[in-house]
């Protein structure tokens, strides 16, 4: 009744083919954005800006970026922290040793050093698949914090290993309270959400999922396996690059190798799987959801009272107790049940 | 040069734990399919459950022991019956994740009923250098590491009989070879599952108590799991003389190379130096040492 889009015909080749073809789509897409963009800023406080907004969006984004790789393109991976290191420390060299360079232009740079290590790590897929392959993605998420630890290079020399990140500043203008870095970050990640959307259903996201879907068999088609499984890697490293600039920038302000650790991977690695494997809206929706249990989790530890060790430890059975909970109840995550909600909705009140 | 052989025997004693390790990770793969991640929590459950049972309930070593036995027999049967028959007939991948799951749900219930404090575990076995070798060779080669290995190498040599010769292991083995026949000529496939992760629990536990042992019982006992996993890559994720096997190259590989390639890069090669010679070793056989021939059809 709500979602209906009878009556909305199309009449041209690119009506048909635009991005969200039902209106209540378009409508609901265009509020979130202005929601988020114009009323977020000024009725959160920064605690819930910088604590909790920032967070979810770049989570968001690196959670799209390993769901292109592994809910499109079928590659596990568990060295997405190692990517998202990649792109934070690259992007802190090129404003530290070019200056004046736009901070834009270095996480784009960043992110580009973070796709060409993922296409370095991702040559052994072309031999290797499944438990290896996830197994060997391990091999990058230690090589590369252990090389972050022991270059000094990298890290511009600092004797602690910790650096502190630059201001952001566009032409002038310096985002550097709550509000501005808030406004920046959800630019960065709308945009590059929308470049992954029309990217997915391009030819090269369907490259993507015929390689997931059976590899031989793509291959005997015609796909280049090579081709699509690396440009599958560095276009996952690279969100995943530029995600940890942002993590770096807009978040931590500091950052030292061990912000990206094998935890942190993991942590991606639920988000996609709670959110929902090959989808983009599961990507946000997982985000939101391991942003906001572990807050979630403490206001009851501290309504109940409990010590803070208690808290922790449950955090950790909760969640493990959740990913097993999703992958036998609903293994296709939030994301299906929103789409199982839009079928309802379509014949609201009526059950059939 | 004696100062070599005591690095390399040392580094292939150490690698004896880590096969030993490597081994409940191939128990598990060989005969349902899953790549058990959650087995590093086990090693950690297994020995804070025993050092918590000694120091809670005041028994000593060799009653903890068996009671650590039972819970985790225990353990493995709540996951067979809890977490992987709703799962059964899901994409491995999707199998793979809820081990992962596992993982976390297993420290988090370890920590949550003993403490998450580092505690000691005494074994009776005193960690002195072995007279013998001292002496007649000069190489200084830990008591302890060697009774260790012996101690995994008697497990190994069990559960390879257990394999080859009892009813369990023919019925084991068929399962593993395919789900559905095994099934169809009546072997009870879930309580066969049960039986696996109970000795997966087991084989979990006795490396927890030498790991605990050596190092304190403590959270690092979880990452026991990522030092098996170059292992297994390397040895084959279905064999389990490739663990062994796979466990000593890797073992003494990875002291070898933090005592001479490590001084030249900075040191502190040893977490991620086993995984790029497993890598290195993959590109030219993609099923590992001792694994099978992956033969794919469309």
């Amino acid at each position: 009744m709500f979602y209906r889009e009878a009556g909305q015909f199309k009449t041209s080749y690119e009506a048909d083919g635009q991005i969200l073809p039902i209106r209540q789509d378009r409508i609901a897409l265009f509020v979130t954005l202005a929601v988020a963009l114009l009323a977020l800023p000024l009725v959160s406080s920064p605690y819930m800006l910088s604590a909790i907004l920032i967070p979810f969006l770049i989570f968001a984004l690196a959670a799209l970026g390993l769901n292109i790789l592994t809910g499109y393109a079928g590659q596990l991976s568990l060295g997405t922290a190692a990517f998202m290191a990649v792109g934070a420390f690259a992007s802190y060299n090129f404003v530290a040793r070019i200056p004046g360079i736009p901070v834009l232009l270095a996480f784009v740079l960043g992110g580009l050093c973070a796709a060409m290590v993922g296409i370095a790590f991702g040559l052994p897929s072309l031999r290797i698949r499944g438990f290896y392959l996830a197994a060997s993605t391990l091999a990058t998420q230690f090589f590369v914090v252990w090389c972050l630890t022991k270059i000094p290079w990298l890290t511009g020399h600092s004797s602690s290993g910790v650096i502190t990140a630059q201001k952001m500043e566009i032409l002038g203008y310096a985002f550097d309270t709550p509000e501005r870095k808030y406004v920046l970050v959800l630019g960065v990640v709308a945009f590059m959400a929308l470049l992954a959307k029309n990217m997915l259903r391009s030819n090269v996201g369907r490259s993507w999922m015929a390689v997931r879907d059976m590899d031989v068999a793509a291959e005997v088609i015609g796909f280049r396996l090579m081709r699509t499984k690396l440009l599958a890697f560095a276009v996952s490293s690279f969100y995943c690059g530029v995600a940890g600039a942002l993590y770096a920038f807009a978040y931590l302000g500091t950052v030292e190798p061990e912000a990206y650790n094998l935890d942190l991977s993991f942590r991606i690695l639920f988000m996609i799987i709670i959110g929902g494997v090959g989808s983009i809206l599961g990507s946000f929706l997982g985000a939101a959801f391991i942003v906001l249990l572990p807050v979630f989790l403490n206001i009851l530890a501290h309504g109940l009272a409990l010590p803070t060790s208690v808290a922790s430890n449950l955090e950790l059975m909760t969640f493990g107790a959740l990913i097993i909970f999703f992958l036998i109840v609903e293994p296709h995550g939030l994301a299906r049940l929103w789409q199982i909600g839009k079928e309802k909705l379509r014949l609201w009140p009526f059950p059939h | 040069m004696s100062f070599f052989f005591e690095v390399l025997i040392g580094g292939l004693l150490s690698g004896v734990m880590y096969a030993l390790v490597a081994i409940g990770f191939v128990l598990i793969y060989k005969a349902s399919g899953v790549f058990n991640f959650a087995q590093g929590a086990m090693v950690f459950f297994a020995a804070l459950t025993c050092v918590g049972i000694m120091d809670k309930f005041g028994l000593s070593l060799w009653l903890a022991i068996p009671a650590t036995m039972v819970a985790m027999i225990i353990l493995g049967l709540a996951i067979e019956r809890v977490v992987l028959r709703p799962l059964v007939n899901q994409p491995e991948i999707a199998l793979f994740m809820a081990t992962i799951g596992l993982a976390f749900f297993i420290e988090g219930l370890a920590q949550l009923l003993w403490g998450s404090q580092v505690h000691k575990l005494d074994l009776p076995i005193e960690d002195v250098p072995l007279q013998y070798l001292l002496d007649n060779f000069n190489i200084i080669v830990s008591q302890f590491d060697v009774i260790a290995a012996a101690i995994c190498g008697v497990m190994v040599v069990v559960l390879a009989l257990l394999f080859a010769k009892t009813k369990v292991g023919r019925a084991l083995r068929a399962v593993a070879d395919d789900h559905q026949a095994a099934l169809a000529v009546g072997i009870p496939l879930q309580r066969i599952w049960a039986v696996l992760w109970a000795v997966a629990g087991l084989v979990a536990m006795v490396a927890g108590l030498l790991w605990g042992a050596r190092n304190g019982v403590q959270f690092a006992l979880t990452f026991i799991a990522l030092k098996a996993l170059p292992v297994l890559i390397l040895g084959g994720f279905t064999s389990v003389p490739g663990a062994i096997v796979g466990g000593l190259i890797i073992g003494a590989s990875e002291k070898l190379a933090e005592v001479y390639i490590g001084p030249l890069v900075g040191g502190g090669i040893e977490g991620w130096f086993p995984y790029v010679l497993a890598l290195l070793f993959l590109l030219v056989r993609p099923e590992g040492l001792f694994g099978e021939k992956i033969i794919r059809r469309i």
